[in-house]
């Protein structure tokens, strides 16, 4: 199959969405040059704007590689938010809980406590998947609620800050995830992870399981392969991703955890996977662009005066360009399609 | 109920008990405690089992759309995009026009629509269902909430109580049963008509047919393709129905995020159900009750400090029925499979 049309696929699915989005700025009354000025203005321009995009883009990254990652044994993690959260709020605890640590033990611990935390969670919806036949899609969402029910209340009633807001302590700066002048250390920490995931799946016998699970569990399990196995890691693995990613946003950017200070980014995850097709290396791109994209959007709400909704439209529009076949048939023979699926364990 | 209509009814009236007894053993159990937890006054009571049926409607309208597509083959993942694009789309035009019936109208239509991407991109297209209906979902966020302009009401209020005449005044039947809002009687009234369609008509059989063996369907002249298409649309209209329900009826306004995942407890409600239109309805009605005792616990300064727990009872729920449930229901046979002809 031919790589450059593979490339050019995703590409031509953004030009698309965006050129999508020009219409409904246009259509809603403002002009859509000044508006896309405006957002590589906030989001390219000087490297203030620059490390704002690659803030964004890091728990995009993670989100992503969670995603992308759970695909390869076929299954759909749409958990990232709640394992994103989950992350976020144990690296807040450790990080203002646990004090007199050197940066150098205090940080890792903080963020291991957070992935760890995320595994767990992402755990449950591979052993109910293993051991009940429980599809993962449903369980997921519905753990997506418990955890921002549970997370709201660890963070209300037992790892309050004294007064009115709802929030954690601010964190020890010994578990604070340094910056390089503007750019984000954590960025490059997400970009190390996404190079491991990639090496696990290409080069290990774990990654070959993996993938054997994936696109034929009835033949990996013959070949013995243990599929229940796989599928709990792989969740636990996916979760322990997520979760990653809501840790160094607490330790690297906000410094503790807010409830309802990282909502939505679970979701942009299956977006970025898709556009990615599902590549761990190709996630870097694809996250940098939609982080692009949340970064220039308050500017473009500033000189434009467009909504920074639009974003939210325009991302909406990648993933139906990406997940409609029509594209990828249109570019690629029929035989060739390596399609992505994720229904055939349906119920069963 | 749940046990009466299903599709092989028994033969022998003590098998039948036998075969039911979870069933009854669960409603006997729901109903001591409903009797204890409102202190046994009869105002308690009928106030539990109105907030039961008011909560449950959205779910059996979004589980009847889930097994209207999956009875055909096709799996919706998107119920909760397609109602919170109708519950938008229904407000916006029932606050433009001034009208309720039209924002109804709106909500079915754009409900319509969207079914028609999912069977667009899933049945005519041959995707994979599942991320259909997941590119339903997030664009359904993103739209609704750049074009939601705050600060819209509804001219008319949202929908009235209309009570059944000399029928309301029974006591305890009558509040819950006959004076409701006109979308919850529709609601009542489509379970048994969509059991009588799907199981005694040539539709139904059809449409069964489709979702189990489309090629042996195919062979006898059913047109696979157009069936599901036709389903896949028509269960968009029903959660239309509900989206319509969420802003019109219930609430009166339109929030964000205002379907809160009821798109896919009415997926799990149509396992429970056993994708059967009478058995989702029973499911239903358990899982609003799960939602209704929430305002008893308060009454009773139960759990008052600590919210969130309450509010978990729902997707609990939802998981443990997944994981007790799903094993032991059969899905559709073709179910998440792209038909194509050979």
């Amino acid at each position: 199959m031919s790589n450059l049309r593979l490339f050019l696929m995703p590409i031509l699915a953004v030009a698309l969405a965006i050129a999508t989005g020009a219409l409904i700025i246009a259509l809603s009354g403002s002009s859509p040059v000044d508006a896309y000025k405006a957002l590589i203005d906030g989001s390219l321009s000087d490297s203030k704007s620059i490390g704002r995009t690659l803030e964004k883009a890091t728990p995009l990254v993670m989100g992503g590689l969670a995603v992308a990652f759970a695909f390869k044994a076929g299954l759909f993690n749409i958990g990232g938010q709640g394992q994103l959260v989950f992350g976020a709020l144990i690296a807040g605890a450790v990080g203002y809980g646990v004090t007199g640590l050197p940066w150098i033990i205090h940080t890792p611990l903080a963020l291991l406590a957070g992935a760890v935390a995320g595994a767990m969670w992402g755990a449950i919806p591979g052993i109910l998947k293993a051991s009940r036949g429980a599809h993962e899609v449903i369980t997921t969402i519905m753990l997506n609620f418990v955890a921002l029910n549970m997370t709201d209340w660890l963070a209300s009633k037992v790892w309050r800050e004294e007064g009115v807001i709802v929030r954690t302590p601010h964190i020890e700066s010994s578990a604070e995830i340094p910056r390089w002048g503007e750019l984000p250390a954590g960025f490059f920490l997400a970009v190390v992870v996404a190079f491991l995931c990639w090496y696990l799946l290409r080069s290990t016998t774990f990654g070959f399981e993996i993938k054997s699970v994936g696109l034929n569990p009835n033949a990996a399990s013959y070949a013995g392969i243990s599929v229940k196995k796989i599928v709990i890691m792989t969740m636990a693995i996916s979760g322990l991703l997520a979760a990653l990613g809501g840790a160094i946003e607490t330790q690297g950017v906000v410094g503790r955890y807010e409830p309802g200070f990282n909502a939505g980014l679970g979701f942009e995850g299956i977006t970025i996977a898709l556009l990615a097709r599902t590549h761990p290396l190709a996630v870097i791109p694809a996250a940098v662009l939609i982080g692009a994209m949340e970064a220039g959007g308050s500017m473009m709400q500033f000189k434009a005066d467009v909504s920074p909704e639009i974003t939210d439209i325009i991302q909406a529009l990648i993933l139906i360009f990406v997940a409609t076949p029509i594209l990828v048939r249109w570019f690629l023979s029929q035989k060739e399609t390596n399609e992505l699926s994720v229904s055939t364990t349906w119920g069963s | 109920m749940g046990f009466i209509m299903s599709d092989n009814p028994p033969k022998d009236i003590k098998q039948f008990f036998f075969n039911k007894r979870w069933w009854i053993i669960t409603t006997v159990l729901l109903v001591v405690f409903t009797l204890w937890t409102s202190e046994f006054q009869q105002a308690n009571t009928t106030s539990v089992l109105v907030s039961t049926l008011r909560h449950s409607t959205p779910l059996v309208l979004g589980a009847m759309c889930g097994l209207l597509c999956e009875r055909s083959g096709v799996i919706n993942i998107g119920i909760e995009g397609q109602m919170l694009m109708s519950a938008w789309g229904g407000f916006m035009v029932a606050s433009t026009s001034g009208s309720l019936l039209l924002g109804v109208f709106a909500g079915i239509g754009i409900g319509m629509m969207m079914g028609g991407v999912l069977a667009g991109i899933s049945v005519g297209l041959r995707g994979d269902q599942i991320i259909a209906g997941t590119v339903i979902n997030i664009a359904a966020l993103g739209i609704t909430s750049f074009f939601f302009s705050l600060g819209r009401t509804l001219p008319s209020g949202k929908a009235q109580v209309i009570k059944l005449g000399p029928l309301a005044d029974i006591p305890v039947a009558g509040r819950v049963l006959f004076s409701n809002k006109p979308i919850t009687y529709l609601t009542l009234l489509m379970v048994p008509t969509l059991w009588f369609l799907l199981f005694r008509t040539k539709w139904g059989l059809r449409t069964r047919a489709v979702g189990e063996h489309p090629s042996a369907a195919e062979t006898v002249g059913i047109s696979v393709i157009g069936m599901r298409y036709l389903n896949v649309i028509m269960g968009g209209g029903i959660a239309g129905l509900a989206g319509a329900y969420l802003s019109l009826e219930a609430v009166g306004s339109f929030e964000r995020v205002m379907t809160n995942g009821k798109g896919f407890v009415a997926l799990a409600v149509m396992i429970f159900g056993r994708w059967n239109p009478v058995g989702a309805w029973g499911a239903a009605l358990l899982f609003g009750y799960a939602s209704a005792i929430q305002t008893q616990f308060q009454f009773r300064d139960w759990l008052t400090d600590d919210p969130q727990f309450i509010g978990i009872i729902p997707f609990i729920v939802t998981i443990v029925v997944l994981a007790g449930f799903v094993g032991r229901a059969r899905p559709p046979a073709s179910i998440g499979q792209p038909y194509s002809r050979e």
